[in-house]
């Protein structure tokens, strides 16, 4: 492991304070290592995982499986900040974070980040079920090391496998209500896995200058934005149909079907104008509304979900939806 | 002046059983100041980090009391409602 004590980092960004020294820390910066904007996507599609899951659960134990899956999440995006304060000093996107901008020290981050880990997987395993509480573990486990301390700067594929930890949330949901793990919940999980790449991709496009600072080997640093592009458009052609699965399989009502079809087809006429549009402003608009529509997208296709399993309305039922 | 300071720290020093209510004041130094430089009051925080040392402590606080809420809750709703059903 790196010695984070010898890290270089940037403090020119933010207020120049002693990392040794009492801290400076706020709760607000406490809150801002837990990664909220993740943890809220964590939240909501964990929430489908449990609502979608066969049997009854009990209100407080689907919201204490909840309030377990967001802060192990948050662990996981504490520790992944301890880890890759360095990186994120010289990225502008990610230099602001409390830890490169000195106002939480790296220990601090680090204890904060495993102190949580422990917690949420402990109150899970005790207060909802071990399964999911194992499934917790490995999750954070595969964030925190699989992802961010081994593949996030040793392959261009590190976002294509990294992906499982931020697919693995309804799957815990899903184990926490039911006990077990579904053919729905790996479809969930396959859903959010594929959605990955084209989302991510699209974001390193217009942002590949600062993970070539970084020396983050994100694909198109390594291989380039033509590959890149082509990449994006494969992963969306394989995402459109899997998203619309459930429906196929009969897991899903016709208002899925359709929601998923159309908001799929306007992936798909995103993924392709990107891989169009190569040069000048138009690619950079291109590749922004890919990101912006992939994050509404995703949404979309778990909302429709969550909806179908809270209330089918009965003019639905009687049409056989 | 200097050594009538010093000496009886250093005579301190060499007993390790004294009691003393102000072990920090008589401690050696951890960054390894020169007797007789070392603050008296030990760390002294700023009124910023004063106040961000409270708000920490407050969320603390807040946190540690909904854990005791919620495991409360959580306990009574698996025992079920039958624990009210017993022989007195």
């Amino acid at each position: 492991m790196t010695d984070v004590a010898s890290r270089d980092y940037d403090l020119t960004a933010a207020e120049e304070r002693p990392l040794d020294g009492p801290s400076y820390a706020s709760v607000s910066d406490y809150v801002a290592l837990l990664k909220p904007r993740v943890m809220s996507l964590v939240v909501f599609t964990a929430l489908v995982g449990i609502l979608r899951a066969p049997g009854e659960v009990h209100p407080v134990i689907a919201f204490t499986a909840l309030l377990c899956i967001a802060i192990g999440a948050g662990a996981s995006g504490a520790l992944n900040m301890w880890w890759d304060a360095d990186i994120d000093a010289v990225m502008s996107r990610t230099k602001r974070r409390p830890v490169p901008a000195g106002r939480v020290t790296p220990g601090e981050a680090l204890a904060f980040g495993m102190t949580l880990s422990v917690g949420s997987v402990l109150v899970l395993g005790l207060l909802v079920n071990v399964l999911s509480a194992a499934l917790l573990a490995f999750t954070i486990f595969f964030y925190a090391v699989i992802y961010t301390m081994w593949l996030k700067r040793s392959t261009p594929q590190n976002i294509v496998i990294g992906g499982a930890a931020g697919a693995f949330p309804p799957m815990v949901g899903w184990a926490a209500a039911s006990g077990g793990i579904g053919l729905e919940s790996v479809i969930l999980f396959l859903i959010i896995f594929f959605w990955t790449p084209p989302h991510f991709w699209a974001l390193s496009l217009y942002k590949a200058d600062d993970y070539a600072r970084a020396g983050v080997p994100m694909l198109p640093v390594v291989s380039g934005p033509d590959e890149t592009r082509r990449q994006i458009l494969l992963y969306t052609l394989l995402l459109v149909p899997l998203a619309m699965s459930p429906w196929f399989l009969g897991m899903a009502g016709l208002a899925y079907g359709v929601v998923s079809g159309v908001t799929g087809a306007m992936m798909l006429a995103l993924a392709v104008k990107v891989y169009r549009l190569r040069e000048g402003a138009p690619a950079i608009k291109a590749c922004k509304q890919l990101f912006g529509f992939s994050i509404l997208y995703l949404f979309t296709l778990f909302a429709v979900l969550l909806v179908e399993a809270l209330h089918v309305p009965s003019w639905l039922s009687g049409l056989g939806i | 002046m200097a050594e009538q300071d010093s000496t009886p720290r250093d005579t301190h020093r060499q007993d390790p059983h004294r009691q003393d209510s102000h072990p920090r004041k008589a401690s050696p130094d951890a960054k390894g100041r020169p007797d007789g430089q070392a603050p008296a009051d030990g760390v002294v925080l700023t009124e910023e980090q004063r106040r961000r040392r409270r708000s920490r402590s407050v969320a603390i606080a807040v946190v540690l009391g909904a854990l005791c809420v919620l495991f409360y809750i959580v306990t009574i709703v698996k025992l079920g409602p039958a624990v009210l059903i017993r022989p007195l």
